[in-house]
């Protein structure tokens, strides 16, 4: 395993360095080793992005730097963690638990992925800052509380001598990790742990937060071993990369470096695969071309108008608005997609369409039918015209039924088949479509990767051969390379067949690869709506134009120009 | 949350390798998993459990009498006489014989456990399934029904119960049933509450979903999909309900309501005639029914609480993976020369195993 630092070859101790590190699980079907002989440097104020997609041992590389693993791990090799002042390391490994305690938070800590649940809801984040302080050797706790307010200031939380005080669930999800930051931060540490610090987060406060985390890196001059799966953010913050694979390390180098040149075939294909935004305009543009005359005047898949779907508030709270006053129309073999953050209503809209929520007001006509106030008899012919996508391919399939099974459900359910049996001829062609082997219809759920059970989740909402497809996220639980296929396929599919699409996403970039046309929602509300090249090329709302600057692209050269965009903007809009 | 590592799913070329039914079975498959001193818990709760269902089933076969024989021949066996080679265990006050009435009473303590347990499990499943899938009003009367259950005293409840059914009489099956159905009503609120919160639980993922986007009917989400998952826990609750079966039979004798001995043998009744005879020193009488009763139902809660502890995988112990073939670090590079108890052996490995949070 190579360890040639290439590049800032740091000239003091390394704050973090890790020599042959395996670490092994006890599971059920025996041991399984999740990181082989894994060798790492963290120099003082430098930021190393550990990358890797699901399973590859990113954050069983991180958790052991601070212990943090299971019961049913055990780790071997040396990992020295030193003090900032430069005081020499102890191998972690080795160290009694009460040494470790001592250097958690100390000379490392560690800043997780979902704020909501990192911070403890019954105590106000003033304490809980201040808990790290006290458990450290300070006595007063008066000081600690000076101590906390100061810091939550540094990150950023307004008014701090007042919000000290708060509980979690007064803070904004970006807040919260910002606290959760601060807690990290408050007692210097050599080298921030940060796993996934952005992923639960919406793309305009990734942005702040990523800027936040290089303001804890130049201010502080802390070290930080940042792991994700987001090649933007890596380009957006990492001093130097390291790819991991299959719990090895096959590439190291400067990000610069690493995103210009790859060495391994590996981190070559993880970059190609990560998607970027223009790609989408030609394919758009060849689809509009193929469409026949007075495709325009055709009606409407899905025309919505004036579209309300309201929550009832819970007693004596208002009713939740999820989706306000939208209005859109879906024409036969058109690509609608819809973007936002969450909670802007898109998932809402799809499922409304679905016929899985109540419409609360306005239109909503699917297939011809009025879907408010509609009743479920009158709705379920039209249900066959209509396939599903979910976002999560690992529950979306009944456990005990396997593939093949469930992928015959809707022929069974509408009468054309008496049952899975003889649906099977069906099922092996929809499998053989989506590009799955006709064995693997005799599989269950569990026994296929994500990316396998997403395709055979497409076969089954293909299987009735709708009209309109609703996908309600359907990449967002899976890798980036495994996501790269799976929307070739989808694509692919989409030319063949023909049916119409709403293509629901949090991801702009995944969105333009597939849409004909582009609807921004914001609080519910359809901000901008256009074509691809409209919306992304001259974003007109002001709520695109931040979204569009904040997501960070795979390329740091280009990045470091879109940040400072993303600054003006920003400051602008405040 | 730790990050899990999961095997690389077989190439399509790699057949799927599936434990055979066999082994899927409920308590086989718990039996393979476990390790150590779980291992020896369910192994122990088994093998009582066998024991007594062996007996209960073999009973005409193992009692060298009949639960209700008085003599052998024209010669009475005599009341109270102590263990022989005639009677292994003695004779009772009425003149039983003490072996034969033990095993027989596992015979009128297996069917009450069934009926009671087949009774409660069809109701308590079918009206969680019905009240957790459709909600609303039904489900809120139906949940407080259940508590309202839950307050009563179960004994008090078999006591009426046994009024009602047998009218005073108390032939077998009048017994048997009394005490069944007492224990089915105190036990379908069990069934019930978690039925009901796995539906809930399951009505929201997005596999029902699915099937409701396809068009399915309520029936069939309920039956094809949410009832299969729903049953997972079953198995846990049904033994340890089984033992508690047991001790309100054995409750319900005791107090007085159990079958007449001319009709089943049955210890609840054995213990209370066994009463005046602990003071004149007679043990037999009263000891060996007492520990048929105490080793059914340690069998049966052993079973129960193994499973329960192999069902969560945070309870489960595992073999430990610290002694796997697996190449150690090298040289441990530690500045200033290496240290005495590195990480290259077993030694060094003991105290990074646990997470000392």
């Amino acid at each position: 395993m190579s360890t040639t630092v290439s590049g800032t070859a740091p000239a003091a101790r390394p704050v973090v360095q890790c020599e042959d590190l395996a670490v092994t699980f006890a599971t059920d079907a025996g041991p399984v080793t999740a990181v082989h002989g894994v060798s790492l440097q963290v120099a003082p104020g430098e930021v190393l992005a550990v990358v890797g997609e699901s399973g590859s041992g990113k954050t069983v590389t991180a958790k052991s730097i601070l212990r943090l693993l299971p019961e049913t791990a055990t780790a071997r090799g040396t990992i020295l963690v030193s003090g900032k002042d430069g005081t020499p390391g102890e191998n972690v490994t080795t160290l009694s638990a009460a040494a470790v305690r001592q250097l958690r938070g100390r000379d490392a800590a560690m800043v997780f992925q979902e704020p909501s649940t990192a911070l403890n809801p019954v105590f106000p984040v003033g304490w809980q800052i201040a808990e790290g302080l006290l458990a450290h050797g300070m006595t007063s706790r008066r000081e600690a509380r000076a101590k906390a307010i100061e810091i939550m200031r540094e990150v950023g939380i307004p008014e701090p001598e007042v919000r000290v005080d708060h509980y979690p669930h007064q803070f904004s999800g970006g807040q919260k990790q910002r606290i959760v930051i601060a807690q990290a931060l408050v007692l210097d540490p050599g080298v921030i742990i940060a796993d996934e610090p952005t992923t639960a987060l919406d793309v305009t406060v990734q942005a702040e937060i990523l800027d936040l985390l290089r303001r804890c890196r130049d201010e502080f001059g802390t070290a930080i071993i940042l792991i994700t799966h987001n090649m933007g953010v890596v380009a957006d913050l990492a001093d130097r990369v390291a790819v991991m694979y299959e719990g090895r390390i096959v590439e190291q180098a400067d990000a610069r470096t690493l995103f210009a040149s790859p060495t391994q075939a590996y981190t070559r294909q993880l970059l190609d695969s990560v998607p970027r935004l223009g790609e989408g305009l030609a394919r758009a543009q060849e689809r509009a071309a193929r469409r026949p005359e007075g495709w325009a005047e055709q009606e409407p898949v899905v025309e919505a108008r004036d579209l309300s779907v309201v929550y009832p508030g819970r007693f004596r709270e208002p009713d939740f608005v999820a989706v306000d006053g939208v209005s859109f129309a879906i024409r036969p073999g058109e690509v609608l997609g819809l973007v936002g953050e969450s909670g802007s209503g898109k998932t809402t809209i799809g499922r409304a369409i679905a016929g899985l929520t109540r419409v609360g007001g306005g239109s909503l006509r699917v297939l011809g039918v009025e879907l408010n106030g509609v009743r479920e008899r009158q709705f379920r012919p039209v249900r066959s015209r209509i396939g599903f996508v979910f976002q999560d391919p690992a529950t979306s399939f009944n456990p005990l039924l396997t593939i093949a099974e469930c992928v015959a459900e809707p022929l069974v359910v509408h009468g054309r088949a008496r049952d899975a049996h003889e649906a099977r001829q069906r099922v092996d062609e929809l499998l053989e479509a989506v590009q799955l082997p006709r064995t693997y219809g005799d599989r269950y759920p569990h026994e296929l990767s994500g990316g396998q059970r997403q395709r055979a989740s497409l076969a089954r909402a293909l299987a009735l051969e709708p009209e309109l497809l609703i996908a309600d996220e359907p990449t967002s639980a899976l890798d980036v390379s495994v996501q790269a296929r799976v929307l070739d396929l989808f694509d692919e599919l989409q030319r063949e067949l023909g049916f119409a699409a709403l293509f629901i996403s949090h991801d702009l970039a995944v969105v333009d690869m597939l849409a004909d046309r582009i609807g921004v929602l914001y609080q519910g509300r359809l901000v901008e709506e256009g074509t691809g090249a409209e919306v992304l090329g001259a974003p007109k709302d002001p709520y695109t134009q931040r979204l569009l600057a904040s997501l960070p692209v795979p390329d740091p050269v280009e990045q470091a120009a879109r940040r400072a965009e993303w600054e003006r903007v920003r400051a602008a809009g405040a | 949350m730790a990050e899990i590592p999961t095997p690389t799913t077989p190439g399509p070329d790699a057949p799927a390798r599936r434990p055979s039914r066999w082994r899927r079975l409920p308590v086989v498959r718990q039996l393979q998993q476990s390790v150590g001193l779980q291992r020896g818990m369910l192994v122990a709760g088994l093998v009582i459990s066998a024991v007594f269902l062996l007996a209960a089933l073999l009973a005409p076969l193992l009692a060298p009498y009949g639960f209700s024989q008085l003599r052998s021949g024209d010669r009475p066996f005599g009341a109270q006489q102590p263990p022989s080679a005639e009677h292994l265990l003695g004779t009772t006050v009425g003149g039983y014989d003490v072996l034969s009435r033990v095993v027989w009473g596992s015979r009128t303590a297996l069917l009450v456990i069934i009926v009671a347990v087949a009774a409660s499990i069809v109701l308590g499943v079918v009206i969680g399934l019905l009240s957790g899938y459709f909600g609303g009003w039904l489900d809120r009367v139906l949940v407080v029904v259940a508590d309202a259950v839950y307050a009563f005293p179960s004994l008090l409840l078999a006591i009426v119960m046994a009024i009602v059914i047998s009218g005073g009489q108390s032939d077998m099956w009048g017994g048997i049933l009394a005490a069944a159905l007492s224990i089915t009503v105190i036990f379908i609120p069990q069934y019930f509450r978690v039925v009901r919160a796995e539906t809930l639980r399951i009505k929201a993922e997005p596999f029902v979903e699915s099937a409701r986007v396809i068009g399915a009917s309520h029936r069939r989400i309920m039956g094809r999909h949410v009832l299969r998952n729903a049953t997972r826990s079953l198995p846990l609750i049904v033994t340890l309900n089984a033992s508690e079966a047991i001790l309100t039979l054995a409750g319900l004798g005791f107090l007085g309501f159990g079958i007449e001995p001319t009709e089943a043998a049955e210890w609840g009744y054995d213990l209370n005639k066994a009463l005046s005879d602990v003071t004149s020193g007679i043990w037999w009488t009263s000891v060996f029914p007492g520990v048929a009763i105490v080793l059914v139902v340690l069998g049966l809660t052993l079973v129960g609480e193994s499973l329960n502890d192999l069902a969560d995988p945070r309870l489960r112990t595992r073999r430990a993976a610290a002694g796997m073939p697996e190449p150690m670090a090298g040289a441990p590079v530690v500045p200033g020369g290496a240290l005495d108890a590195g990480p290259a052996g077993l030694s060094g490995l003991e105290p990074t195993e646990g997470d000392p949070r």
